[in-house]
Parts: structure tokens; sequence; C-alpha cells
């Protein structure tokens, strides 16, 4: 199986059935991408396929469309995108386990609006669980990230 | 004090005593300094100043031993030593050390005392000294409690002041300058000429001297980091997916494994067949582990399916099969020989509350489960010397024992390398996780084998937050509440979890009584009795133990009382609460929301609660407005004092994050059982509060009282009763049971 991953050509010697999720954590060692309920109701597996926000549990690696992107593919420490330096800024996570996968929803909802209401952001963003509850930051962070795209 | 509270805080000195061995232990024993664990393992040049910093050529490494679960206690650790050592943490290498003693946590044991948190006279604190020295002789390395800060803020500003002063001796040694004439900055000693050398220097040259250890502390008026918005030192690797979890550790030739066990907690096999799964893609084999099996394979989703075609013939467990079951003995429960515990009996109870003005109501909380977002994992390698094992703990030293017995090695020849947890809210606090993992590795000796629980095991095999109930009863006159008599009724947490990882003490189980014996209020007949029901399944310690139910119950029927007393609900709190930093929690929410009242107008109302937990008083008010779509939540205010406040950007966090958990699960989760299986194994059936939900939130800390505490917790509590009394106020609809959905709807 071929699989296209940030950019990169991956030759694979796994099930068709096997969700994305898999492939990328235990196929690829990409452990950015977060298993969390492995029945989409927690967005901490959300990646981009095609520039799309998916719930890789949901994705079989034989039904994937187009090229996959993760957050490393976003941003990395040395190059934050802006919605990672929103993130840093209003210091969001508190266990962090679900931002890979808020912030990979949140680049989804900006490229598609770039300037949300809070009843966008509430729309877009409320399958993506945080049992911690930074919830408050995460809504200032998106205003903050759109404000910045919007200069930029 | 009535002579159930005298016999119970009587046997419970008692069985501290024995805890000790004896309480005539040497005061050499008690006092000496704990070892430093860090000597053990130098390398040349290399100088470990204290437990907590150890500084080589390469760099500096802070111990940092209390686990971050998301609390953020990783970066106030640093921050602590970080201003003392006068060091950028930044540059630092976060470590949280190998269990050891030195780490014990003094605090945790101190507040489990039959005394509330607020009681300061001379028998509370000789317990609290006593409970202190418990620890630092079973050397007891517990995160929890919302102790961290509490018990290692001058520990570890201590560690860094020794370390400066250590270096400063090893540098004016070295060059002939007075200590006195040296200062310290961003991680160098300087000399009177500017001349500048790195701590990393002078490493070899402080290790051969004694510590510096008489140092007094640095005022908080000097402090340059603490107390300041500083930025977390996981923050940019939790927002550029680079920070590593336990669920996410990766071993050259790693096998991974899951595990199916009886969903009847702690029930047996009858007979099983694993010939469907060892035929699977992947799957290399399948072996007997604590209350199941577990698979191992290639990868992770191999595991998940040969796990599920699994065929195993469960045996029943020996508790009750459903929740209706389990509900009808635990309102059976409430008998007197099953009574634990009186540790609050005022006035006289049984004079006042006669007659036919008796206020009488239920109240009940379900079982929840923990559900962090990261599914349970550990990863153990096994050899005829070592164990190794990468996990995310609360409580390593129990781990590093448990393998040191399962191996039958020696404790020194455990490493433990413990993670970053994706939240734990009490859940890792028990081990049986690591247990298996340990298990299923011992099983192929050499190879690193990472063990994941799905979900849905996660769920169904966790330890629960008890069932637990009260019944209260209660008394008005001339627009007061002059009568109040709590019982609250619930299996002991004692008994099942410190029996499960620890050991069963002596005495009441005070936690069971939490949130409602050791609230300030000075009501004159006042009275909370605790009711240890019978184990009805194997329970665990949830945010906020005891007082997330007794808090709901507690100040939800004092609101029933004022109410029925005609008083407004902030006004006569503040007349009966016999306490400063309470009352001055209670004058700063009022402020802040402009309290005139719980009336905010048609459709809307306005809810008050107060909860004295962790030593912690936080008052919050909530309003919330009748939709079409159901009662949406609109603002929450909450004042607290946890005393000085290290970390402020991230005890914002903490209140913010514990009333969110505290609503959130009051709304909507329940954990229900039918044949002994948990209904609800996933989160489209136990959400908790999403986004959509979340109200804008309005925080302050006062910073008054005397005490530092922790505030991971004491927000949590008090959430439930304030938003259900916000609901009484709209709708005139009382809320005596959760979760809240069965009985109204939410947006």
């Amino acid at each position: 199986m071929q699989l296209s991953v940030n950019g990169k050509s991956h030759e694979l010697d796994l099930p068709e059935d096997m969700p994305l999720l898999w492939v990328l954590r235990d196929g690829l060692n990409i452990t950015s991408v977060k298993y969390g309920c492995g029945i989409a109701q927690c967005g901490a597996c959300t990646v981009h396929i095609d520039g799309a926000a998916v719930r890789s549990c949901q994705v079989a690696l034989g039904d994937i469309w187009g090229p996959v992107t993760t957050i490393e593919a976003l941003g990395t420490p040395d190059a934050l995108h802006a919605i990672q330096e929103a993130w840093i800024a209003h210091q969001v996570a508190q266990c962090g386990y679900c931002q890979s996968g808020q912030i990979m929803q949140a680049a989804d909802l900006l490229a598609n609006n770039p300037a949300p209401s809070d009843d966008d952001i509430d729309d877009a963003m409320s399958g993506n669980l945080c049992r911690c509850g930074t919830y408050p930051r995460i809504r200032a962070a998106i205003h903050s990230a759109a404000t910045a795209l919007k200069e930029t | 004090m009535g002579r159930a509270r005298t016999i119970a805080r009587r046997s419970f000195l008692i069985g501290s005593a024995a805890i000790l061995g004896g309480v005539a232990f040497g005061a050499y024993i008690v006092n000496r300094p704990t070892p430093n664990p860090l000597l053990d393992d130098l390398g040349e040049g290399e100088a470990a100043l204290t437990p907590f910093v150890k500084i080589t050529p390469e760099g500096i490494t802070l111990i940092v031993p209390r686990a971050d679960v998301g609390q953020g206690i990783a970066s106030t650790q640093a921050m602590l030593i970080a201003e003392e050592l006068d060091i950028d943490p930044a540059t630092a290498t976060l470590d949280p050390g190998q269990p050891h003693p030195a780490y014990f946590n003094g605090s945790v044991s101190a507040e489990s005392i039959p005394f509330p948190a607020w009681d300061d006279g001379r028998v509370a604190t000789t317990v609290r000294d006593l409970m202190i020295t418990a620890s630092r002789l079973t050397g007891s390395q517990f995160t929890g409690g919302s102790s961290s800060t509490a018990d290692l803020h001058e520990t570890l500003r201590h560690a860094g002041a020794t370390a400066r002063e250590t270096l400063k001796a090893a540098a004016s040694a070295r060059t002939g300058v007075a200590t006195a004439d040296l200062r310290t900055e961003d991680g160098h000693v300087i000399l009177p000429d500017e001349t500048r050398i790195p701590y990393t220097d002078l490493a070899s040259d402080a290790a051969a001297i004694e510590p510096v250890t008489d140092v007094a502390l640095r005022p908080a008026a000097e402090w340059r980091r603490l107390g300041k918005p500083y930025q977390r030192l996981d923050i940019v690797a939790k927002s550029t997916g680079t920070q590593d979890y336990g669920i996410d550790v990766v071993l050259p030739g790693m096998l991974h494994a899951t595990v199916r066990a009886n969903p009847g907690r702690g029930g047996a096999m009858a007979s099983y067949s694993t010939d469907a799964a060892l035929a699977m893609r992947g799957v290399r084999s399948v072996i007997e582990v604590n209350e199941g099996l577990a698979v191992i394979a290639d990868n992770t989703w191999f595991a998940f399916q040969a796990a599920d075609a699994l065929e195993i013939d469960w045996l029943a467990p020996d508790y009750p099969a459903s929740s209706t079951e389990m509900w009808e003995a635990l309102s059976a429960a409430h008998i007197e020989e099953n009574r634990n515990s009186r540790l609050r009996d005022d006035g006289d109870v049984e004079g006042t509350l006669t007659g036919a003005g008796v206020i009488e109501a239920e109240y009940r909380t379900p079982f929840l489960a923990h559900a962090a977002l990261e599914p349970l994992s550990a990863t153990v390698l096994v050899d005829a010397e070592s164990v190794t094992i990468w996990t995310a703990t609360q409580v390593p030293h129990v781990i590093r024992d448990a393998a040191a017995q399962m191996t039958g090695l020696d404790k020194a020849q455990v490493t433990l390398h413990v993670l970053p947890a994706g939240g734990s809210f009490g859940r890792r606090l028990d081990h049986d996780y690591v247990l298996q993992a340990i298990q299923i590795s011992t099983s192929m000796p050499g190879t690193p084998i990472k063990t994941t629980w799905s979900r849905e095991e996660d769920m169904t095999h966790d330890f629960p937050r008890p069932l637990h109930m009260a019944r209260a009863r209660g008394t008005v006159a001339s627009g007061r509440v002059v009568g109040y008599d709590l019982d609250t009724i619930s299996p002991s947490l004692l008994q099942s979890w410190f029996g499960r990882v620890f050991f069963v003490p002596p005495g009441p189980d005070v936690m069971l009584a939490w949130g409602a014996f050791d609230q300030p209020y000075a009501i004159p007949n006042y009275r909370v009795t605790g009711y240890a029901a019978p184990q009805l399944m194997p329970i665990g310690s949830w945010r906020s133990p005891g007082a997330c139910s007794n808090s709901f119950f507690h100040e939800g029927f004092l609101s029933e009382l004022i109410h029925a007393a005609g008083a407004d609900p902030l006004e006569e709190r503040l007349r009966l609460i016999d306490n400063a930093d309470s009352r001055r929690v209670l004058d700063a929410v009022g402020e802040m929301a402009s309290w005139s009242g719980s009336d905010i107008g048609l459709g809307r109302g306005r809810g008050i609660a107060f909860a004295h937990t962790h030593g912690v008083p936080v008052a919050e008010v909530i309003d919330v407005t009748m939709t079409d779509r159901g009662i949406r939540i609109d603002d929450v205010w909450i004042a607290a004092d946890c005393g000085t406040v290290f970390d402020p950007v991230n005890a914002e966090a903490q209140l913010t994050g514990g009333a969110i958990f505290g609503l959130g699960h009051a709304i909507n989760c329940e954990l229900t059982y039918e044949n002994h299986a948990v209904q609800q194994t996933n989160f489209d059936v136990f959400e908790g509060m999403r986004l959509h939900q979340t109200p804008r939130f309005h925080t302050r800390l006062l910073e008054r009282a005397e005490k530092v505490r922790g505030i991971g917790e004491p927000t949590t509590a008090p959430a439930a009763p304030a938003l259900a009394d916000a609901i009484f106020a709209a709708t005139g609809q009382r809320l005596r049971e959760m979760p809240f959905n069965k009985l109204i709807d939410f947006v």
C-alpha cells in the first residue's frame, strides 16, 4: 500500500481495513496523532486528508483519498504556525493530549472561515473533547489566531 | 465535642501510632536527613547538591518528583527550584527521578486526618505533624490531594538555595574571593570583576565540598519568576504534537499488547478459547493476566482485533449485578452498625429537629468514570537482571515495589520512567494496568512490550467514583437556618482503594465525609454522620474524592433550608460561616458577580455554592438561562484562596478546568451496571462538557490565606451545587440527583 504523509510517500505492508490512526501511530511512529475513543467521539486523532479535517480512527487505509497531513506539517517548535503561536500565547494545554486534534480541527475551521464567531467555533469544535476543560482558552486562541492570520 | 467524635479521633490517633511502628521512635530516625538518591550513580565531574538538583559538565537537571497529569506541576516544581538557583528553567532538563523516600509527600497525609483543614488548634496541628513524620518514615511518594505545591514549595526553594550557595562556596574556594562578594545569575557565579563561571564548570568542585544547607529563602518581594505569568515549560511541545506521553513510547523491537478482562471487575474466568484470536494476522501469543487475558501482537490494532475475537466464559464477581441492586444495597446500609464517623456534632440536633417543621431530603450521585483522554498504558522490558517500566503514574514507589515482588528482583533492579499523563483525575493512583503490563512482558523476557487498553477496556475497568447518597434534615426559624443533620452514606474509599494500593489504616474514613463535616459553618445545631456501606464493587479516588458528592448534598440541602427561611443565599452563608478566609471568598464572588439575589429576570436564574476542600475556600456563582433547547450556562464566577500563588496562569487554568469537570459530569455523566457490566464504555454516552456548553468564566485568587495550598481540585466540588441552585432559581425545580440531564434538558 502507498501512503503519502506530510509530503513523504510510504510503502506499507498493512491490511486495507486498518484505521489510518493506527497506521500512523504504530506503522509510521507518528505519535502526535492520538488514540482517545476509536469511534469518532473525541477528535484526538484528527488529521487532514486533502486539507480537510477527518477522524483518522474512522478512515481505513484502503479508503484514503488524498495526501495525509498531521500537525508536524502545520508547524514545528522552531517554525510555529499562527494557530500554534496562539495556543502557546493563551497557554491552552493542560494535559495536552487532545490538543493536536484540537489544533488540526481549528486549522480546518480557519481555512474555511477566516473570522469565525463564537457560534461558528462551537459548531466546528464541539466534536473535539477536552477532559481537562481547556475550552475557554481554545475559544480565545482561535479568535487570536484568526486575527493573526488576517494580518499576514 | 461529642463522644462518638472523641472515639473516632482517638482510634485514629492510636492507628497513626501503629503506622509509625510505635510512638517511641528516636529523634535521630525522625530528624536525620533523607539520603540523596542522586549520589548513587554520579559520573566524573558531576554533582548532586540536593536530591533535586544535579549538575554535570553538560547541563543542569532538576528532579521534579510529583507527577504531571496535566495540572502543570512539572513546570511549577522547576520554577520553584529555579527561583533560588538563579537559572532559566527552560535551559534545564526536567526529570521525575526514581522513586525514593527523599521525595515523600507529607502534606497529603497531614490533611487526611479527622479534623477540618481550617482547624489550627493544638490537637489538629499535633496530629498533622505526626502524619508528616509517618510519611517521611514510610517514604510515600504520592501525587494527589492537591498537595504538591503545599508540600514542596519550601523544599524545592531550599533545594535551589542550597545548590546556589554550594556553587558559590565552590567558586570561592577556586578563586579565593569571599562568598559574600559573589553573586549568581542565569546559571553562573559572577565574580566582582564580572567574570562569569558557569555552574556546569563548578560541578566537580561543588561535589567535593559539604553542601551549604543553612540558607534563608528569598522573600516574595525579591522573586523574579514566581507569582508572575510565565510560560509552562511543556506548552510548546503540547502545541506541536511533540510531547510524548506514556502511550507514545516507541522502542526498538517493541511488540504491542492489549487486555480483555472480566466486565465484572474482579471476577474470574470459567473457561476460554484463544483459537480464533491466535489465527489472526500479527498475533504472537495470548496469555492469562490479572482479571483476564492479554494478546501480544505486532501492532495495537492487531491486538485490539484479536482481543475482540477471544471467547471467554466469565464468572460473576461477588457483588450486586445491577445498579438497581446496588442502590438498594446502599440505601439499606443507612443503619447504626455502619456508622463510621460523626466528626461534626454541635448544639442539640435531636432536640431541635422535631415536629412538623422539619424539612427532609434525599440526595444521590452515581458512579463516574475517570475517563482520562489517554487510555491506560504501560511499556515494560523484563530480563534476568532488571525490569524497566515506562508509564504515567501517581504512585511510583508502589509500582517499583510491586515490580520487584512480581519478578523476584531487588528494588534497585527496577527502573521506572514516569512519563506525562494525558489526564488522570485520580485514575493513576491505581496501578492495575502496570501490573498487567509486567505480567505480559514477563512472558517474553528481552522484548519490550507496550500494553494499551482500548477505550472500552478503560471505561469497563475503571475504579469509579462510588455511588453516594445523603439523607438530610433541617429546620429554620425567624429567617435563619437553625438545625442541620446530614447523614452521608457510601462504600468506603479507604477500604477499597487504599486497601488495594497501600493498606487500610485504622480509624474512620474521613474521605467519606469530606466536603460535609469539614465545612466552616457555625449552624447552632449541626451534625454530620458518615456511614460506610458494604463494598459494592472496587472504587477509586476521583477528583476531589468524597467532597465531589458531599458538597452537592451539603450545599444543595443548605440552599433548600435558606430558601425555606426566606433568606438571601449569599447573606445567610456569610452570617453562618465562622472563618475569615471563607467569608472573604464569599464577599469577593458577590462583588465580582454584582450579587443582588438569585432572581435575575424571567427565564433566568442565579445560584451560589461554597466549599472548603483541600484547605481551600471556594465560592462559585452561576447564571443560567432557559432556552428552547434547554438550560444554558451563561457565566461562572469563582473566588478562591489557596494562599500565595506561584504560577498564576496555570492556577487560573485549574480554577476553570476544575469547575468544567464538576459541571460536565453533573450534567450528563453516569456509569450504570447490568449483569455486572458497565453500560457506558465510550464518549458517545459519557461526554462531560463540550465546547458549545462552556460558559464564560470570571476568576479571582485572593492570596490572603496564610498557608499555601493546591488548586487542582477545590473548584470541582462546589460547581454542581451552584448549578443546581441556579436551575432552581430559574425553574423552581430542585435537582437532588446527578446526572441532571435525566431531569432537565441542557443546550
